[in-house]
């Protein structure tokens, strides 16, 4: 294979490629394109679905999938605030956070014993879970928006680790909650490396049967995916909330395929037993970039939709089609009955 | 070598296990023992019982009765202390997680066992290093193991047994995908381990590596132990008659000969680069011709060929005289084809739906009218069928997954009688299908195959061959090696000719 079909045959590549061209051809049109401002507003623009992400790929490592986790983080999100401003107990900020992700992985604990527990199909349980939490949120918690949310919410929220104008003369900053992205990726990276639990995900989603052949108790490990994929959920959920400064239900559901999709498109595969942070965190940063970019440059927003289809078709595809003609170049050239 | 009186070096001992699957008896008594350094051979053909033996020993699969010890401890059915007891199965498919590297999957097996909670790469790595550098085995530890060859594979599970401290290695047919040399090479390592005290448990069908490799030999047919011994006891004669037994299925059915007719199908030189190649063949209606040889020979994909699911690349293929070129299986269907996969249970059968459906579902345009079917039409259809090939159901309506394999067979070929076909190909028809059953598929399709039908099967089974074919054609490497009359040909020839590798 040559080098340049080498790079085309993974989706990391396919899409580091697309990135490349994408912030040329920006660059050329726009020379203040390539400036920190920018930089910094497509992190800040990437947070949310960044933190959604590296859960979603926790859980496409073990040859599952979770669409539910947007509806996850809304319920999470949403029910933090109700309970905080419902029995007004004052706490750190970062106690809202680990309420989030605490309901967010009792949520997650549904879907593990469904899926890990019960044995049943993971895109049926989730596509489930996901009108279940979406519809438990408005029938009972309620339907609307809470703007006045705690001023400890705001502080946050107003608190930036950097902040500076961009090429137009607006404010971009890079708020605290920055910090949320970065603790998650580092806490799933350590998991997914450093510990026997990530590495039996991987083995799970290599081939679930050989798993269970050399004696890792497949159900438990699942069960456990899930729970943590919850609260890294919750985590997202709480996120958006203090960048959006208030709490609306119906926020956050929606973009769970775009989640995927920012997954696939950064290594993990749908068929199990791949995925990387840097990988997702990739993933994410370009479809944010595209999103954002064509946005900046004045192109309608449904052409972001168009381009983004694209990418996914032919970052998924194309790897799949080289893979393909390789292996027949390979049976072609095997001497036979070898 | 300790002999199989003394109980001091005894590392496996499995005692009086029997097992039944509802009706079906799959083993009846059944005693297999092991010594340190032992290797021993169980031999026996497909359905004889092996594989839920090996099942029953690793704790996957719960014996009706018996009992199985490692080094004196009595386990019950319970994978993970089997695992700890210091057995390893290495399997057919050799279970190895793809998307890893070759050391993660060496010290795989060992971490979980040991419970640990730190992944600690670097001292995994080296002694996974250590345990390649042990067995004198140079493959690259940082390869992902998808991208190996087989051998290599093979070499990198035996690798996991060891670094897991394995005591007790059972390998499932280990040679069938792995070339000569390769064989001589995992030969060698199997000796080496044996002198560090490791004991092994060898299944294969290839009685040349058998006599190679091993010290003792349990031979199992029908679910029993028909005899067992040290390898000196034996020659191949012996063994491949302890094998097959001159029971019942190894008898040539009679049948009347048949003027020979035009072929039906005309194979000139057929190949598909890298999986078969000169495959020259004729089928005619009233004969039956197998094409015999291991796995990987190329007999499926030969199969699949005539069957219009692989494209060939070389020669012609002509029906009923004239040239065809299939672009798939409905061309081929269109011109009286029907072919019955090797994997009834995946490939061939709708396993949830009843009968009726299954039989009649390649059909159903008999009892259409416009756009309805007559569902009456149907069932006496199916029903007709079922009486007809003799299967055993209370009626047509009850799913297919309620039957045994002998009878799910049965309804796999009815559904392909229904639409009369000119050649019916057979992948396999008796793999999993005990040998009553078996004796009566086999009467039905010479009485198929003397109605008119050219009837070609694909198999493994020589003593199946044999008692089914009027021709008889063994395919080695991809290459149809030799061409036999049934009716004067021996097992033993045959066998010696199936496990030909290195033909010019």
């Amino acid at each position: 294979m040559s080098s340049v079909s080498r790079i085309l045959a993974t989706p990391q590549g396919v899409v580091f490629l697309t990135a490349l061209l994408f912030a040329l051809v920006l660059s050329l049109l726009n020379p203040a394109f390539f400036t920190p401002a920018t930089l910094i507003d497509l992190l800040r623009n990437s947070l949310v679905t960044g933190i959604f992400a590296l859960g979603v790929m926790m859980v496409l490592a073990s040859g599952g999938i979770d669409v539910s986790c947007t509806a996850i983080g809304a319920f999470a999100m949403y029910a933090t605030m109700k309970i905080i401003l419902g029995i007004d107990f004052d706490m750190p900020i970062i106690g809202y956070f680990l309420l989030s992700a605490a309901i967010g992985a009792g949520l997650g604990l549904l879907n593990g014993i469904l899926i890990g527990g019960l044995g049943l199909p993971t895109l049926i349980v989730t596509l489930g879970t996901l009108s279940l939490y979406r519809g438990a949120l408005l029938t009972f918690l309620g339907t609307t928006y809470i703007t006045a949310v705690p001023r400890k919410v705001i502080t946050f929220a107003r608190s930036v680790l950097v902040r500076m104008e961009n090429a137009v003369g607006q404010m971009v900053s890079l708020p605290y909650s920055f910090l949320v992205l970065l603790f998650v990726a580092i806490g799933v990276a350590v998991l997914m490396n450093f510990t026997m639990f990530g590495r039996k995900i991987y083995a799970i989603g290599g081939s679930e049967e050989a798993a269970a052949r050399i004696g890792i108790r497949i159900r438990r490990v699942k069960v456990l995916i899930y729970v943590i994929a919850g609260a890294i959920a919750g985590l997202a959920g709480m996120t958006h909330l203090t960048l959006s400064r208030m709490a609306n239900p119906f926020d956050l559901v929606g973009m769970e395929l775009n989640v995927i999709a920012a997954v696939v498109l950064g290594g993990a595969r749908i068929t199990g037993g791949h995925g990387t942070v840097v990988g997702t965190l990739l993933g994410v940063f370009v479809i944010t970039m595209i999103n954002t970019t064509l946005l900046m440059a004045g192109v309608p927003s449904y052409w972001q939709k168009f381009v983004i289809g694209c990418l996914i078709v032919v970052g998924t595809g194309l790897p799949i089609l080289i893979d393909r003609f390789a292996r027949h170049r390979e049976r072609i050239s095997r001497p036979i009955g070898a | 070598m300790a002999t199989s009186q003394d109980n001091e070096g005894r590392v496996l001992e499995m005692r009086s296990i029997r097992k039944a699957y509802g009706p079906v008896r799959v083993l009846e008594n059944v005693d297999l023992t092991l010594d340190r350094g032992e290797v021993r051979c169980l031999a026996g053909e497909n359905g004889s019982g092996k594989s839920t033996l090996i099942k029953i020993l690793s704790g996957v699969v719960t014996a009706d009765a018996g009992s199985v010890s490692f080094a004196g401890r009595t386990l019950g059915a319970d994978p993970v202390a089997a695992i700890d007891a210091g057995l390893s199965v290495i399997y057919q498919d050799f279970s190895l997680f793809p998307n890893l590297t070759v050391w993660e999957n060496i010290s795989f097996l060992s971490a979980v066992n040991r419970g640990d909670f730190v992944h600690r790469r670097l001292s995994r790595r080296g002694r996974a290093i250590e345990t390649l550098k042990r067995m004198q085995v140079e493959i690259d530890p940082d390869m992902p193991v998808e991208l190996l060859p087989v051998a290599s594979k093979q070499l990198v599970a035996i690798a996991r047994a060891l670094a897991n401290d394995a005591r007790v290695i059972v390998m499932d047919e280990p040679t069938t995908a792995l070339t000569r040399s390769e064989v001589a090479h995992l030969m060698e390592i199997v000796g080496a381990l044996k002198k560090d005290g490791v004991a092994f448990l060898f299944v294969s069908h290839k009685i040349e590596e058998v006599f190679a490799v091993c010290d003792s030999i349990t031979v199992l047919r029908d679910g029993r132990v028909v005899v067992e011994g040290p390898i000196g006891e034996f020659d191949s004669a012996r063994l491949v008659e302890a094998m097959t037994g001159r029971s019942i299925d190894s008898q040539r059915l009679p049948r009347e000969d048949m003027a020979e007719q035009t072929p039906f199908l005309v194979a000139r030189g057929l190949g598909r680069r890298g999986e078969y190649a000169d495959v020259d063949l004729e089928l005619r209606p009233g004969e039956i011709v197998s094409v015999v040889g291991l796995l990987g020979s190329g007999r499926t994909e030969l199969a699949l060929s005539l069957f219009g699911y692989l494209a060939p690349d070389a020669g012609v293929l002509e029906v009923a005289g004239r040239p065809v070129s299939f672009r798939g299986q409905n061309d081929a269907m269109d011109a009286g084809i029907a072919y019955v996969p090797e994997d009834r249970l995946t490939e061939g059968l709708f396993l949830s739906q009843p009968i009726r459906d299954n039989i009649v579902v390649s059909t159903l345009d008999k009892n259409t009218r416009g756009f309805a079917i007559n569902a009456k039409g149907l069932t006496q259809r199916a029903a007709a069928a079922v009486k007809r090939l003799r299967i055993k159901t209370p009626g047509v309506m009850p799913a297919v997954a309620t039957l045994s394999g002998g009878n799910q067979q049965r309804v796999v070929l009815a559904r392909w009688m229904e639409r009369s076909p000119k050649l019916m190909i057979l992948n396999g028809p008796t793999v999993g299908v005990d040998v009553g059953s078996k004796r009566e598929i086999h009467e039905l399709l010479v009485s198929l195959s003397r109605s008119g039908t050219a009837v070609m099967v694909v198999t493994d089974d020589i003593s199946e061959a044999i008692a089914l074919s009027d021709r008889i054609l063994v395919m080695v490497r991809g290459r149809i090696t030799g061409s036999f009359d049934a009716r004067s040909v021996d097992e033993e020839t045959l066998y010696e000719e199936v496990i030909k590798e290195d033909r010019a």
